[in-house]
């Protein structure tokens, strides 16, 4: 059956309850998008991570301790997105059918104007020329173009596959691609069922039906940035933590 | 051969002096090569941290610069003729300033060579392409200004061609002393515009007039109270090493009487915008102030030591007609403004990078590189060695050249 809706927002929904930070969607995400290895001295901020799981605790002693993993990617702002209009040479781009926010590597100078823009640290930029170790060039994905030194990347929601499956749809005479035809690779990878991708504007999809539900909350809502990525949890300390609340202004009261 | 002008140090002197500079130059040069050929990696900048010392110092340095524009602005459409002492200085140390910044900003981006493409795919929403563009322009408009101070110099102006060529581009100078000034008062302004309108950045990010954040008119301001005290300056460190009287004494108090109100000026503005944005902006994004001044390295103090130490208390000082006769303090306030104005820069790069905006991010302090020290150091000798070049051999200043006729 072909869908109707021709406008889109593509959005994730993270199950923080759910992950238990084993990394299959870090690795799922580097070896389906040509991430390159760094090396060792690269240390935790000059990484490829176009997903970041961190590891937050509620700073209590043993036996009320508790953790709780955040897988953190781009959140694909829909609202005055920070990275699109800072960009000088219009290298990053939302799409208006779907709400993707890409970066264009090819058109990137490597200012990271977009970097220092970007409120959740979800960019990345090449210090290194690309390498794989010997042998693995072989396991590279031939639908995603490795990005070369001095350039900025990040999570695309996997955008080789949104081309693929389009181009798939177009094949067999269809404008439009079922939601079982694109799925990201970590939504894929998880485990735990943690991640769920799919359609927002679609009511009847599971990814909208869990972003409108009461555990619900997006990172840095208080900024305005309308990101298209969901958190669920039931434990309040972990959304006390990473969901920030707006403060009293005027004289209002947050009660 | 280029003659040099009268009265100038022996050539071996000279030549000790610009040795030294030239030495300083290729160490810079070097390490600027090695980021061009190997990566950046070999700066300490990293994934929090997109802009280094190199944005602050080109930052700095293009604020310091804009007494090349006002100076221009000043004397030729408002006919301050108190400035002639100085512009030819001014001319030279914005052309310094302008063309330092834009080779370090080359070193700065992964991919220089295509840093045409800002023309070429242009986004009009972008302050970066607002600066990009009106500081290649006012650079091409300062390389003009230049011509004409270099094409005076005795050897070359024994040829009646190049005299005439100089003669023709003196009658349109008020021209480009116009363009210049709309030029820089956009990107000056831009340069400030790129930390306010980053609305994920609540440190940086300020209330809006039409589409300006406060940022884009303080940064005007402040470049304009800043570039005449670093006139005063460097117009002074040249008097004192080549023990000769340059510039006018009246043209040090208009300079400095023009730096202190400006620079008042600025003081109240930005006093108001951190009240507006303490009490109104932070706290619409989700933050208090307090969050971000509880580190000691980027604690209240510096905010103290911004807008009181080095802008009220100098201001003060420029605009008292009494404390400006002193010699020292007409050395020390002006001196007081440039570091102000580097702070200021420094915190709009620096510490709002330093800050997490997510809630479960760490802290992050940065420290530069011997590799980005040597390129900045040999943008400063890059500097130097121009000012040096131009003060031995192009008369830079009207006083100095009537008596070495006379």
């Amino acid at each position: 059956m072909t869908k109707t809706t021709t406008q889109k927002r593509y959005g994730m929904v993270i199950d923080i309850d759910r992950c238990d930070g084993c990394g299959a969607c870090m690795v799922a995400c580097s070896l389906e998008n040509n991430v390159s290895v760094v090396p060792p001295e690269a240390g935790l901020h000059r990484g490829l991570t176009w997903i970041r799981v961190y590891s937050i605790t509620n700073e209590k002693e043993y036996p009320h301790s508790d953790t709780a993993y955040l897988p953190v990617s781009c959140q694909h702002c829909g609202n005055e997105t920070p990275c699109v209009g800072v960009c000088p040479q219009s290298a990053v781009d939302v799409d208006p059918k779907n709400g993707i926010v890409s970066q264009i590597p090819e058109r990137c100078m490597g200012c990271r104007y977009c970097m220092v823009a970007c409120p959740y640290h979800a960019r990345y930029f090449n210090w290194w020329d690309p390498v794989w170790p010997e042998g693995t060039e072989h396991l590279l994905n031939p639908g995603v173009t490795p990005r070369m030194r001095g350039v900025v990347e990040k999570c695309n929601f996997c955008h080789g596959r949104h081309h693929a499956a389009q181009e798939r749809a177009a094949s067999e005479g269809r404008s439009e691609i079922e939601p079982n035809e694109y799925q990201t690779a970590c939504a894929e990878a998880c485990p735990n069922g943690a991640i769920t991708f799919g359609d927002l504007a679609d009511k009847d999809s599971e990814v909208a039906k869990l972003a409108a539900g009461p555990e619900s909350f997006q990172l840095l809502k208080t900024l305005g940035t309308g990101p298209k990525v969901y958190y669920l949890t039931q434990r309040s300390w972990v959304r006390d933590m990473a969901a920030k609340t707006p403060l009293p202004l005027d004289g209002q009261s947050n009660d | 051969m280029i003659e040099p002008l009268t009265n100038r140090a022996p050539t071996r002197v000279f030549l000790t002096w610009i040795g030294f500079w030239i030495a300083l130059f290729a160490i810079g040069g070097y390490f600027g090569m090695l980021c061009l050929s190997q990566g950046l990696h070999h700066t300490n900048m990293n994934n929090r941290f997109g802009f280094g010392i190199w944005i602050f110092l080109d930052l700095t340095v293009i604020a310091l610069g804009a007494g090349a524009f006002f100076s221009a602005f000043l004397l030729y459409i408002l006919k301050k003729q108190a400035l002639k002492d100085v512009i030819g200085s001014a001319v030279v140390l914005g052309f310094i300033c302008y063309s330092g910044a834009v080779v370090v900003l080359a070193i700065d981006v992964g991919q220089p060579l295509r840093a045409w493409f800002t023309f070429w795919h242009p986004n009009a929403h972008s302050m970066l392409a607002e600066v990009t563009f009106c500081l290649t322009l006012y650079l091409l408009v300062l390389a003009i200004e230049y011509v004409p101070l270099i094409l005076k110099n005795p050897s070359l102006s024994k040829n009646v061609s190049l005299l005439v060529f100089e003669g023709q581009l003196h009658k349109v100078v008020v021209v480009f002393a116009g363009v210049g000034a709309i030029l820089s008062f956009f990107h000056q302004g831009s340069l400030g515009g790129l930390y306010g309108v980053m609305n994920g950045r609540p440190f940086a990010f300020r209330e809006h007039f039409f589409i300006w954040p406060s940022t884009f008119f303080l940064f005007i301001l402040s470049a304009i109270a800043a570039g005449p005290s670093f006139l005063i300056l460097i117009n002074k460190l040249a008097s004192k090493i080549s023990k000769k009287q340059l510039v006018r004494k009246e043209a040090y108090d208009f300079l400095g009487r023009i730096s202190g109100w400006l620079l008042l000026a600025y003081v109240g503005l930005k006093s108001a915008d951190t009240i507006v944005w303490i009490n109104h902006t932070a706290p619409g994004s989700g933050y208090s102030v307090a969050e971000f001044f509880k580190e000691a390295s980027f604690g209240t103090w510096i905010l103290f030591a911004e807008i009181v130490l080095f802008g009220l208390l100098p201001a003060l000082v420029l605009i008292n007609d009494r404390l400006r006769k002193r010699p020292l303090l007409m050395i020390v306030a002006p001196l007081l403004v440039c570091i102000g104005i580097a702070i200021n820069r420094y915190v709009m790069t620096l510490q709002s990078q330093s800050l997490p905006t997510l809630p479960f991010e760490e802290f992050v302090l940065y420290t530069p590189s011997l590799v980005e020290i040597g390129v900045f150091g040999g943008m400063i000798s890059y500097g130097v060695i121009v000012f040096s070049l131009s003060y031995r051999y192009l008369p830079l200043y009207p006083g100095l050249r009537q008596k070495a006729k006379t």
